[in-house]
């Protein structure tokens, strides 16, 4: 055990010799943010936009699935990761306007792990990879679109369509989506 | 001298007791004497972090327990919605800082105190500073600031040969409470479990499933967090974030979750619910911040007098239905993010020419590092910097450049510290740039 009393008579007499100034230190969010973009091991389906390579808190993830109902379709979100990081998860909105029973009209996106299931040791790789599986697995069982997933779960070929059509630019049902087709 | 005269007072006849006599329960390396009196009247300065609930107890308790020079600092004003357990405040101080407030108040009413307040972030103060402490306290209500000082305290740890100098360490006491429960921890950054080490035990923010908000509410909170997480950035009312502080935002909110309760018949929605839920907040009672903060405050007394052997080192205290309290060791993590590394130390020869190629070369290909794909951040004035990192291809082509400037070139000062992350080693390392031709001209 430390006796502190002591210990500090001496402090006051050989006083540390102060370090450079008083530049900020990294908080524990930036150096774990570092490590999981240094480690960022994307599918082959995904790529990363860094706007300023200075600032790793914020960028986009664009998905390209090369299979399924969205195969050919150009999916941007955007993460940002906050001063909370691990213990919070980054947040992640949906740029592209898509049909899709997960995600709705405002770019928000129904993925646990963006949530109620975050935990700090699951990495931006971990959600990279839950994203992508949205696009591979819609599931209308958690619907934040609620048109798409009674479709989804009603006819799978109607769906199909709807998403085509979606993905080519055009309405369905009472909405316009911008084309986004790569 | 001044000093001497005020430890002969009656005054402090009662800490005499504890500080001048041997005793059965004393630790074991206790020395009584004469002496620790004085050292806690007028050479332990001691750093409150936060003015709120318990930091009014802690500022009481504390001052009251000898610590004259104390240094209180929060960034927040007085609202109205403190008073009932903010005791050192009134109705006239609302709208003024709670440092500033709480500090005149105990100058005024406790004789021959420092208290010495600061109306600002813990962010706005640099090592200098923190290191002035003998101690820390915490009050607060925040995990971000609690994981900022944290990871300051550990900063501040100097070793010699791989071994942490003792000196360098400044006692953390960190309270908390949250309605009829709280914790009461002492860290000693370096040797037992840090924030960071036990960051499992901060209950994460309570949060529903999106879909649930969207579709199936049943609660009134999830029509609270309704209008909070989709209705809010959709009309963007106020075309600006959501402020919890703001009476006109929250108005806003709470208009909007009762026209959603209304449409799924969910009651309990009131315009209180709904300052919770938006600051996520959860009700204060006077008497748990008082046991925790008197807690806290008798943990400082031990630590600084080394009178009885401190907590070890987790307290937990429930007061919802009878009273439980439970102490066990919260254990440091090997691999924590903060405290289990370290500092590296790379000696500079001249930072005019090393290049940073050279020391990417260096981790990469010396024994003591093999790392395979470094990746190099650092802070400038504040900044985050990325210096060089190849697994991110936008990245890698706007940072290649840096490779072949020199250390002064890229502002790199002697001291800085850069970041490394590398797929080897489960943590990020700090590596601490040590110039040996100090006086360089930087740009
Ligand atoms: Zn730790």
């Amino acid at each position: 055990m430390i006796k502190l009393f002591s210990l500090k008579q001496q402090k006051k007499d050989g006083e540390s010799s102060p370090r450079s100034g008083n530049q900020k230190k990294a908080s524990a969010a930036q150096l774990r943010i570092t490590k999981d973009i240094n480690e960022l091991n994307l599918p082959k389906t995904c790529n990363t936009e860094f706007p300023d390579p200075d600032d790793l808190l914020t960028f986009k993830l664009i998905i390209c699935p090369d299979e399924g109902f969205y195969k050919l379709g150009r999916f941007v979100f955007s993460f940002k990761v906050g001063p909370n990081y691990p213990h919070e998860p980054p947040k992640v909105k949906c740029e592209t306007q898509v049909y899709h029973p997960n995600i709705d009209l405002q770019g928000n996106v129904c993925l646990n792990i963006l949530r109620e299931d975050w935990k700090p040791v699951l990495t931006i790789n971990s959600v990279v990879y839950g994203l992508q599986y949205l696009f591979l697995e819609p599931n209308p069982e958690d619907p934040l679109n609620k048109e798409a997933a009674e479709v989804l779960a009603s006819n799978r070929r109607v769906f199909e369509t709807n998403v085509q059509k979606a993905m080519r630019g055009g309405y369905v049902g009472g909405t316009y989506f911008e084309r986004c087709l790569k | 001298m001044a000093e001497c005269h005020e430890a002969d007072q009656k005054r402090w006849n009662n800490l005499r007791k504890v500080l001048e006599r041997a005793g059965p329960f004393c630790h074991p390396e206790f020395e009584h004497d004469s002496d620790l009196l004085t050292f806690i009247l007028t050479s332990c300065p001691i750093l409150i972090i936060g003015a709120g609930g318990l930091g009014c107890e802690l500022l009481k308790d504390l001052v009251l327990m000898g610590f004259q020079q104390i240094h209180i600092i929060d960034m927040d004003t007085i609202d109205l919605s403190n008073l009932n357990r903010q005791f050192l405040f009134r109705r006239k101080d609302i709208g003024c800082s709670k440092a500033e407030v709480a500090a005149a108040f105990i100058n005024k009413r406790v004789t021959n105190c420092q208290i010495i307040p600061h109306f600002c972030k813990i962010q706005d103060k640099d090592e200098s500073f923190y290191r002035e402490f003998c101690m820390i306290v915490c009050g607060l209500d925040s995990i971000v600031a609690r994981r900022w000082i944290n990871g300051m305290l550990v900063s501040l740890l100097e070793y010699e040969d791989g071994v942490l100098k003792t000196t360098s360490i400044i006692p953390l006491v960190d309270g908390g409470t949250e309605g009829f429960k709280g914790n009461a921890r002492v860290i000693l950054p370096g040797m037992s479990a840090c924030v960071e080490c036990t960051l499992d035990l901060y209950p994460p923010q309570i949060t529903y499933p999106l879909c649930t908000i969207a579709n199936t509410p049943r609660l009134p909170e999830h029509c609270i967090e309704y209008a909070k997480v989709m209705l809010w950035p959709k009309e963007n009312p106020f075309n600006v974030p959501l402020d919890g502080d703001d009476p006109q935002h929250t108005g806003w909110i709470y208009e909007k979750s009762l026209e959603r309760a209304l449409e799924f018949n969910i009651p309990g929605v009131t315009y209180r619910l709904v300052q919770g839920v938006i600051k996520n907040i959860i009700p204060a009672v006077a008497s748990t911040n008082a046991v925790i903060a008197g807690i806290c405050a008798t943990e400082v007394f031990k630590i600084a007098t080394n009178c009885y052997v401190p907590l070890k080192n987790y307290l937990v205290f429930n007061d919802v239905d009878g009273i439980y309290t439970y102490t066990y060791e919260a254990e440091k993590k090997e691999n924590c993010l903060v405290c289990s590394q370290i500092p590296q130390t790379l000696t500079i020869p001249d930072p005019t020419k090393m290049k940073l190629k050279e020391i990417i070369a260096l981790f990469t290909e010396s024994s003591q590092y093999q790392m395979k794909s470094p990746g190099l951040t650092t802070m400038i004035d504040g900044k985050s910097k990325t210096l060089y990192m190849s697994a991110i291809k936008s990245i890698e082509e706007r940072t290649r450049k840096n490779l072949n400037k020199t250390l002064v070139e890229l502002d790199l000062r002697d001291g800085c510290e850069i970041l490394v992350a590398d797929a080897t080693s489960p943590n990020t390392m700090v590596v601490r740039l040590n110039y040996l031709s100090a006086d360089v001209e930087m740009k």
